[in-house]
């Protein structure tokens, strides 16, 4: 099949014109209502349930489940649903274990929950580097995405790519701060969901609108092993690993947990959750009509022999079925959903930064409010700096393993100390700082000791540590190390401080 | 323990208690379902593999199954926190 991939087009270029033009103008809308520190960090927490459900959205699903998943099921069938439904079942665990306890207790980060009753200085500074590690991770692997990305789509240099990338990205944190970020969160959720529902329908419409016929296309074309396990699983512990990682990690990543303080209670926490796990679970079943149309009808070869990885998969389809002028909306969308997701990134680097250490650590917590907009701004331009940096120098690298890498390191040194410092009465300072820095050092160590690293990239014969991802055993060492820790440095004070935590748990505060 | 002197803290504590009973089964069943699924994949390969219908394999029904599961869950305890959680919260106030 013969592609308009990698050629400059003057659709997908007005199109992505149009979704910077109508994102800048948000930013600017948004920047006049961004005055305080609660504006900037939490839209002032007048997002609705709603609102919150599609930005949560947005801020989750990522280019890489799109393009990512959708590839994956295009060349190889029933082993790249794995993934699909893998990342839906972390957002059940957020609702059910963090959202609501974390709205009635932080302010702008999940630190402010751990660090509610215990010492400010240790458990920020402990939070934070896990905030960092899982925010740097990702990003590294957002933006060498986005350059590869934005080359192949629109025929941009990779380093152009990312340099409008960081633009757009300070430009929304930096002035329209949650709000702004908030909103493009949203319009990329329609436009992803949107692009991705048009594009199964036209899969469907050529189907008699029966996915079974489709997926019985795909049996007859390339025999019925597409629509069973293939040879992805063939190690059954690394497949439970990465699973404890998405399921547990969603729970943990800082720019989810953010979201949950722009909301106006805990009720709407908890309703925004119930959204975002309808339109995230729409939006994986819709992948797997895109990933099986791809391959009956643009076909695996086809697909690979644009991008090796199969992320092109999704993009040939709206060729095949639409056109140039299809191909460009997608693309497009797939690039305002990358831009969307750095943003929330960003945001949420920036508060670790300025709010976490700066406010709460450096200063102890007696900043005025103009000084810690001021850090917060310019935490998000060395970020967005950083990012971009980051991103020239991983050029042509293998980073796909690093969004499994955010994941664990959120599941194995954010998520444990959350839920321990929420649940557990006797949790105590010395017991959360360990956990926290245990379960990022130990994750960071294993993941280099892996074949992920070691075989993959190192080139070596053989990796010290058997799996590829470390969640298995990193998530119940950091749960182990806070109970044993905070076994011997419990005392009476520790267990009384948790009743006024309880209360506020459960009924918030009032005025907040 | 000491109780905080304005407020009886034992029917915030029994309420939250049971919130906490329904998150930890919804969560378990969560895990479950989804480890399950996993576990199917890598020992019942010859399971998965069977069609239900042309192009239906039972991997297939499953996975999606898995998602409907999740949005099941989420369904269940939004309901029971708008019915009767919010409720008996809001009298404690």
């Amino acid at each position: 099949m013969k592609t308009a991939i990698g050629q400059p087009s003057g659709v997908a270029m007005a199109f992505f014109f149009l979704f910077i033009a109508i994102t800048l103008g948000i930013t600017w809308w948004a920047a006049r209502k961004t005055r305080t520190t609660e504006q900037f960090y939490a839209a002032g927490r007048s997002v609705s349930a709603a609102q919150n459900g599609f930005a949560l959205a947005g801020d989750y699903m990522s280019a890489a489940s799109f393009l990512g998943i959708a590839g994956l099921v295009s060349t190889t069938g029933f082993d790249g649903l794995i993934y699909s439904t893998g990342w839906l079942v972390g957002w059940p665990v957020v609702l059910f274990l963090v959202a609501e306890p974390l709205r009635n207790l932080g302010r702008y980060t999940f630190a402010d929950v751990v660090a509610f009753r215990l010492q400010q200085g240790p458990v920020r500074i402990a939070a934070a580097i896990g905030t960092l590690s899982t925010v740097i991770f990702y990003l590294i692997a957002q933006m060498v995405g986005a350059g590869g990305l934005i080359k192949l789509m629109f025929g941009l240099s990779y380093e152009t790519a990312l340099m409008i990338v960081g633009a757009a990205m300070i430009a929304y944190v930096l002035f329209g701060g949650m709000l702004a970020t908030t909103w493009v969160q949203i319009v990329k959720a329609v436009l992803l969901l949107a692009g991705a529902f048009l594009l199964a329908m036209m899969v469907l419409a050529k189907f008699g609108m029966n996915p079974a016929r489709l997926f019985a296309a795909a049996a007859d074309k390339y025999g019925a092993g597409v629509l069973a396990p293939g040879k992805l699983v063939s190690k059954p512990l690394d497949a439970i690993s990465l699973g404890m990682a998405l399921m547990f990690g969603t729970a943990g990543l800082p720019h989810i947990l953010m979201r949950f303080y722009t909301v106006p209670d805990a009720r709407a926490a908890r309703t925004s959750v119930f959204y975002a796990t309808g339109l995230i679970g729409f939006f994986y079943l819709l992948t797997f009509i895109l990933g099986f149309g791809a391959m009956v009808l643009v076909g695996p070869d086809a697909i690979k022999a644009v991008d090796k990885g199969g992320n092109m998969a999704a993009p040939l389809l709206a060729e095949y079925l639409g056109g140039t002028p299809f191909l460009g909306f997608i693309a497009a969308v797939a690039f305002a959903t990358i831009l969307a997701v750095v943003a929330g990134l960003t945001l949420s680097g920036a508060a670790a930064l300025s709010h976490d250490l700066w406010v709460s650590v450096v200063k102890k917590g007696e900043a005025s409010a103009a000084e810690q907009l001021k850090v917060a701004r310019i935490a998000t331009v060395a970020l967005g700096i950083v990012a971009v940096f980051l991103g020239i120098s991983f050029k042509g690298q293998n980073v796909a393993f690093m969004v499994s890498l955010a994941f664990a390191i959120a599941a194995s040194s954010n998520f444990p100390a959350l839920v321990l410092s929420m649940f557990w009465r006797r949790f105590t300072t010395a017991g959360a700082v360990a956990s926290m820095l245990v379960g990022c050092g130990s994750t960071l160590l294993l993941i280099w000791l892996s074949p992920t690293i070691q075989v993959d990239i190192l080139k070596h014969e053989s990796a010290w540590f058997p799996l590829k991802n470390p969640a298995l055993i990193t998530i119940p060492v950091a749960f182990a190390t806070g109970i044993v820790v905070s076994l011997f440095t419990s005392n009476a004070s520790v267990r009384e401080g948790y009743a006024a935590t309880e209360r506020q748990m459960h009924l918030g505060t009032a005025g907040d | 323990m000491t109780i905080p002197p304005v407020h009886n803290a034992e029917p915030l504590r029994a309420l939250a208690a049971s919130r906490w009973r329904i998150a930890i089964t919804l969560t378990v069943v969560m895990i479950a379902t989804y480890f399950g699924f996993i576990a199917l994949i890598a020992w019942r390969r010859d399971l998965l593999s069977r069609l239900i219908a042309p192009g239906l394999s039972v991997g297939i029904v499953l996975g999606a199954l898995v998602i409907v599961v999740a949005w099941l869950l989420t369904w269940i305890y939004v309901r029971w926190c708008n019915r009767h959680y919010d409720a008996q919260l809001e009298a404690m106030r």
